[in-house]
């Protein structure tokens, strides 16, 4: 083949076509794109640790090839992709609590607190 | 409480053009999977509450009236920081998808492109025309904000496009098309087995195949036949033609060509012609054009079947009309608007499929039950990207035909 593509470089390409801009400030919108990377890789390094913990278990060593080719059968892919759902659940928890709060419409705290301090 | 979780990336079929991914990439996807889920199922019905409790009254007081199009509850709904939020993580999870996948490909590419230039070589399945102009409905965006569209290439004669498509559709679609991203083709061979067990079609013509993964199918379910499967796009050709070798698939052959211009297939050469997921990629004046074809090669007697996301109609709420939009505006699918806002039997009719010849059907992706879980539906339907379609058909008249 030709010479070495800069596969690193090139992967980032963006889409043709203008980007939404979902925020007023600019640099919320770099934010989001950052902090859910990151999400997906803390949750890819989880998944790793699985594989590890998971071949040490069963054979009490380790290769690298083996986590590379490691493949979960059904048991053990249906807990860790509950363990997956759970670790999306705490990191979104914010963003539930607020789908939550939109439903129950709870009044501004301070009307409890009169309410309450009322004799 | 687990049955609906998505079975893993790894549980993919492996052909062997697959791309190989890493334990990471796998991962990668394997989160992208459950996220899409959790955008759509746990904290979608966000949108539906923002809009019943705040946009709407909201709309309502400064307009004395409610919104009468979609495109009304879009731009209230564009200034509401919950759809803003939501709107902002479903667009970066497309991008992470897309960033996976091109990774795991472009890591590769010089293994891909060598398999895939040898099992085109030897099989004869993949047929070539340079001549063959790329439309501007695919070349003004990339659509789905796939980097480089179903056509670009990295470098000459590359497969880059189609092995990215192919590598990440599980994520995208939430793990609901099946082992071998088909469950849109197999959901096409189950209808037409119940309502036509007899039936064997001679000569089957996809339109708009890109990788093949809803042709291929069809073409095993019918070894007899002859299937031709189209695009203009080479890059998505070249991966779909050694796909489908991989998979020893013999009867199906990837010609380049475009659906508006069938000059070489003469009149009546097909007993069936099938797009998938494809009208909305086009646009309003290539659409009427590519159905009168379509009609012209059709034999009489023969199906015409065209697989789509519900087309909108005055019973759809807005509401659901403008999250089915969303795609269109946020994820480089220009046409899918205005594409299901038009009465497609009409448009069917005008390209000569008589409304009383037409019908529509509802089907889903089939998939291993035993590997994958049902699609997640009802109130946890993800807008225009759930693997539940309507198939909107006509059965050529034969006495038309026979006047004509």
């Amino acid at each position: 083949m030709s010479e070495q593509l800069d596969w690193v470089a090139l992967s980032g390409r963006r889409a043709k076509g203008k980007r939404p801009e979902f925020f007023d400030e600019p640099a919320l919108d770099r934010l989001y794109s950052v902090v859910f990377a990151l999400a997906a890789e803390v949750s890819a390094l989880r998944e790793r640790q699985d594989t590890v913990e998971r071949l040490l278990d069963a054979r009490g060593t380790l290769r690298r090839e083996d986590i590379e080719a490691y493949e979960p059968d059904r048991a053990a892919g249906a807990e860790r992709g509950l363990a997956t759902r759970a670790y999306i659940a705490r990191i979104m928890r914010g963003f539930q609590q607020e789908v939550e709060a939109m439903a129950a419409d709870d009044p501004p705290i301070m009307d409890v607190v009169e309410q309450l301090s009322r004799g | 409480m687990a049955d609906d979780l998505p079975p893993p990336y790894t549980a993919l079929t492996r052909h062997p053009m697959m791309p190989r991914t890493s334990h990471d990439e796998a991962a990668r996807f394997n989160f992208l999977t459950h996220f899409n889920r959790y955008l759509s199922g746990t904290i979608g019905a966000g949108n539906k509450l923002a809009y019943d409790k705040r946009v709407l009254p909201a709309f309502q007081a400064e307009h004395g009236r409610d919104p009468e199009h979609r495109y009304e509850v879009r731009d209230a709904m564009n200034r509401d920081p919950w759809h803003r939020m939501w709107s902002a993580l479903k667009r970066n999870s497309m991008e992470m998808r897309q960033h996976t996948g091109r990774q795991a490909v472009l890591r590769q590419l010089d293994e891909l492109d060598a398999m895939a230039a040898q099992f085109n070589e030897h099989s004869g399945m993949l047929e070539l025309d340079p001549a063959v102009e790329q439309p501007p409905y695919q070349t003004a965006v990339d659509i789905h904000c796939q980097p480089g569209g179903y056509h670009s290439e990295e470098r000459a004669g590359d497969v880059t496009v189609g092995a990215n498509y192919d590598v990440g559709l599980f994520a995208t679609t939430g793990g609901a098309l099946g082992g071998l991203n088909d469950g849109g083709g197999q959901a096409v061979v189950e209808w037409i087995r119940k309502e036509r067990p007899d039936w064997r079609p001679r000569r089957i013509l996809d339109i708009g195949c890109t990788v093949g993964h809803n042709a291929v199918p069809i073409a095993q379910a019918f070894p007899d036949a002859e299937v031709i499967a189209i695009d203009t796009a080479a890059a998505s050709l070249r991966y779909g033609a050694a796909r489908a070798a991989g998979l020893g698939v013999r009867n199906i052959r990837f010609v380049q060509a475009s659906g508006e211009d069938l000059s070489r297939w003469a009149d009546g050469h097909f007993d069936w012609v099938q797009t998938t997921m494809f009208l909305h990629e086009l646009s309003a004046q290539s659409m009427p054009k590519i159905l009168a074809e379509a009609n012209r090669v059709l034999a009489p007697g023969g199906l015409i079947l065209h697989i789509e996301q519900p087309q909108y109609t005055d019973e759809m709420p807005l509401f659901e009309q403008f999250m089915r939009d969303w795609d269109a505006f946020n994820n480089n699918e220009p046409f899918w608007s205005a594409m299901h806002g038009q009465d497609l039997k009409q448009v069917m009719a005008e390209a000569g499929f008589p409304r009383e010849a037409q019908f529509v059907a509802g089907v889903r992706a089939v998939v291993d039950p035993a590997i994958f879980p049902p699609a997640p539906d009802g109130g946890e339907e993800d807008y225009g990207r759930a693997a539940i379609w309507n198939a909107y058909g006509a059965w050529k008249p034969l006495e038309k035909a026979a006047a004509a």
